[in-house]
């Protein structure tokens, strides 16, 4: 058993801190301010070739792994940036993987390059209104006609939909059947045809740099070479997405919590009331210590989930579970943040309040709290299924 | 056109440094490590003395204990060709003369056009070594560079030097050693093709005996570091607020004696 990381790991590591702490909390505190998606932060990950970490070389990435973009990510949140910095890189990361490990080589070859240089802006477009949890409820269709697929259909919550060119997209091309719900779905990388695609935005709790949106999709034309893999396999071809980006936010919340539990350390440290430092008393220090030791644990189930993951290994049990511990650790930690700040942890010019409106995502998306559990319940502890 | 490039690993400056038990050097536990800024600023001149050129060499060289590779792999990512780790412990007491002499060796072995050093290491900010490399070589020195150029046919340089109000503008024949000040340029970050290629990239280790010297008990030690005293708690003057005015005056005439 091995914990440290390699030499190359390492460097990534301390690279990827130094370019996301160049972006102060002042600048992530007027993004949320003004709703202003970070474009500034993710050029200057495009420039030095961050977004093409998990692109093969052969198509001018890196060729890295999930664990080196969790590394990445980590960094990210862990420099204040939170949600509204990871999400548009993360993008990056999770949306191209299935493309990558089973698209054919003619759509690689078209796409590949140009996400690994941030030309190509992904949305992501799986949930919609009568399909959340239950992803085998897609209505939105797509039919055959000669060399093209019609798509209809309606998809919510698509992060990055205002400016994406193209988007990952899941609909049927079969009906569902009760036996095999998940059969019949089919993966697309289509072009985001704004005259076929209407978008609206949800206003929302936290991350108002980074859009969500609801899309409408009325007749989209996709050549039937950008269906992803297998037709009516797409929801398997889709788990090369959903492992790593639970595997992702986990590690996401987990730099979150660092970063509101940095914050609340030193404001415990410097805070005198009572003529003494807040610290001294053991009910501000111990949910200090208890939140710090709660983020440990949590990233070690990330750092084993990807490396799973990177070995070709079923990680389903434990990107779950990386999800789910990261995801409650990286809200306390933010929350406890909050409480040692006192009146301060509301105000906005103190940062942790934002942290916590945006780590809050992590128990509901990408897949809930609950949902994890049955997960656990049933596929790793054989319960039966009570839904 | 070589070009030689002296770092030094030094704490992050963010570190509450902590005098170590034997109050000769600090506690280096928990301690994260850096390349000096100045001499990040040195690294980014030479690279980009390197890419106007359209040639040359740029060799990163540091003298310390295993972990300062760390610090000169940072610099392969940035763009340096190869690295040179002087990494013996009869240097572990070096002061800087002999920090020098070994520097100066190994410039010797290399015989590069320039050498970039930054203007001191914000550690012990001694800022010694380049005149010191200099004299032992013979070459000249320029320091607190803010500008250079280098004549077309690699001869000779022009190096603006920041002086109180203005700027001093040298000309200098090459070989020559320069000491970057602030202002300079603005490092580059590293890219991830750089950190990858970084790995590929030679770190040679070098021992006292092959740059053939013996280093000298140090010249210079360290008897002993201090912390700075505590600072005395301020006085918060209360009550009326005139009262409180006229006793602030009072303090700072007679007691303070700042007015
Ligand atoms: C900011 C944000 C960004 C998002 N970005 C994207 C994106 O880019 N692309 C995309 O496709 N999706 C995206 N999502 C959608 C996200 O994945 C879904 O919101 C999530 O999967 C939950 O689905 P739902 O909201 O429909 O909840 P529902 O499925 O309606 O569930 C509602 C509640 O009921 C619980 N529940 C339901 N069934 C059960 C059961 N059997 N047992 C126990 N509890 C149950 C759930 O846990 C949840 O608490 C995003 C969501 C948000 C909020």
């Amino acid at each position: 058993m091995d914990f440290a990381l390699t030499e190359q790991q390492e460097l990534i590591r301390k690279e990827a801190a130094a370019l996301a702490r160049g972006f102060s909390l002042d600048y992530w505190l007027e993004k949320d301010r003004k709703a202003e998606y970070p474009w500034e932060f993710v050029k200057a990950f495009a420039a030095g070739g961050w977004l093409g970490m998990i692109v093969p070389e052969e198509y001018g990435g890196s060729g890295l792994g999930v664990t080196e973009a969790s590394i990445l990510l980590h960094e990210i949140c862990a420099a204040g940036a939170g949600t509204s910095g990871a999400s548009p890189i993360h993008f990056y990361m999770f949306p191209p993987l299935p493309l990558i490990k089973h698209g054919s080589a003619d759509l690689k070859g078209r796409y590949l390059r140009r996400i690994a240089t941030g030309e190509i802006v992904l949305s992501f477009g799986v949930t919609e209104p009568n399909a959340g949890s239950d992803t085998s409820r897609v209505e939105t269709r797509a039919e055959l006609h000669g060399d093209r697929y019609v798509i209809q259909g309606r998809k919510v919550w698509n992060t990055n939909a205002q400016e994406a060119t193209h988007i990952v997209l899941l609909a049927r091309t079969a009906p569902r059947d009760p036996a095999a719900p998940f059969r019949g779905l089919t993966l697309f990388f289509a072009d985001f045809d704004r005259s076929k695609i209407t978008v609206r935005e949800i206003e929302k709790l936290g991350r108002a740099a980074v859009d969500s949106n609801e899309i409408f999709i009325d007749g989209l034309e996709v050549p039937a070479g950008n269906v992803v893999g297998e037709p009516g396999s797409g929801f398997y071809h889709l788990l090369d997405s959903l492992n790593p980006e639970r595997i992702f936010t986990a590690i996401e919340a987990v730099g979150i919590g660092r970063a509101a539990l940095d914050r609340a350390v030193q404001y415990a440290k410097e805070r005198i009331v009572f003529d003494r430092p807040i610290g001294r008393n053991q009910a501000v220090a111990h949910p200090l210590a208890q939140a710090w030791a709660r983020l440990e644990a949590a990233e070690a189930i990330c750092w084993k989930a990807a490396w799973l993951y990177d070995r070709g290994r079923p990680c389903g049990a434990e990107a779950n579970t990386a999800k789910l511990v990261a995801a409650d650790a990286g809200f306390e930690a933010c929350d406890v943040a909050v409480q040692t700040l006192g009146g301060y942890g509301y105000a906005r010019e103190f940062y942790v309040e934002r942290l916590w409106r945006e780590v809050r995502l992590y128990k509901i998306a990408p897949i809930s709290q609950q949902m994890v559990l049955n997960y656990l319940s049933e596929r790793v502890l054989g319960l039966p299924r009570s839904y | 056109m070589k070009i030689l490039v002296p770092i030094k690993q030094v704490p992050d400056t963010a570190t509450q440094v902590r005098v170590a038990a034997d109050a000769r050097a600090i506690e280096s536990a928990g301690i994260t490590w850096i390349i000096s800024p100045y001499d990040e600023f040195a690294v980014e001149e030479a690279l980009r003395i390197k890419e106007k050129r359209g040639q040359g060499e740029v060799v990163a060289v540091s003298l310390g204990p295993d972990r300062v590779k760390e610090a000169l792999r940072s610099c392969l990512a940035m763009g340096a060709d190869r690295a040179i780790h002087v990494n013996d412990p009869a240097f572990a007491d070096a002061d800087t003369l002999t920090t020098a002499r070994a520097l100066a060796a190994v410039i010797k072995q290399e015989a590069p056009q320039l050498a970039i050093f930054g203007r001191q290491a914000i550690d012990d900010d001694m800022g010694a070594l380049p005149a010191q490399v200099a004299e032992l070589l013979g070459w000249p020195s320029l320091y607190w560079i803010m500008e250079e150029a280098i004549a077309a046919d690699g001869a000779s340089i022009r190096a603006g030097r920041q002086v109180e109000g203005g700027l001093e503008v040298f000309e200098a024949s090459l070989p020559c050693v320069l000491a970057a000040q602030k202002g300079l340029n603005e490092p580059r970050y590293p890219t991830l093709k750089g950190i990858m290629g970084a790995k590929k990239k030679e770190i040679k280790d070098l021992k006292a005996a092959d740059l053939g010297i013996a280093p000298e008990p140090p010249q210079l030690s360290v008897a002993r570091l201090e912390s700075l005293p505590p600072r005395p708690p301020g006085r918060v003057i209360g009550g009326d607020v005139h009262e409180a005015v006229r006793e602030l005056v009072r303090a700072l005439r007679e007691e303070a004696k700042a007015i």
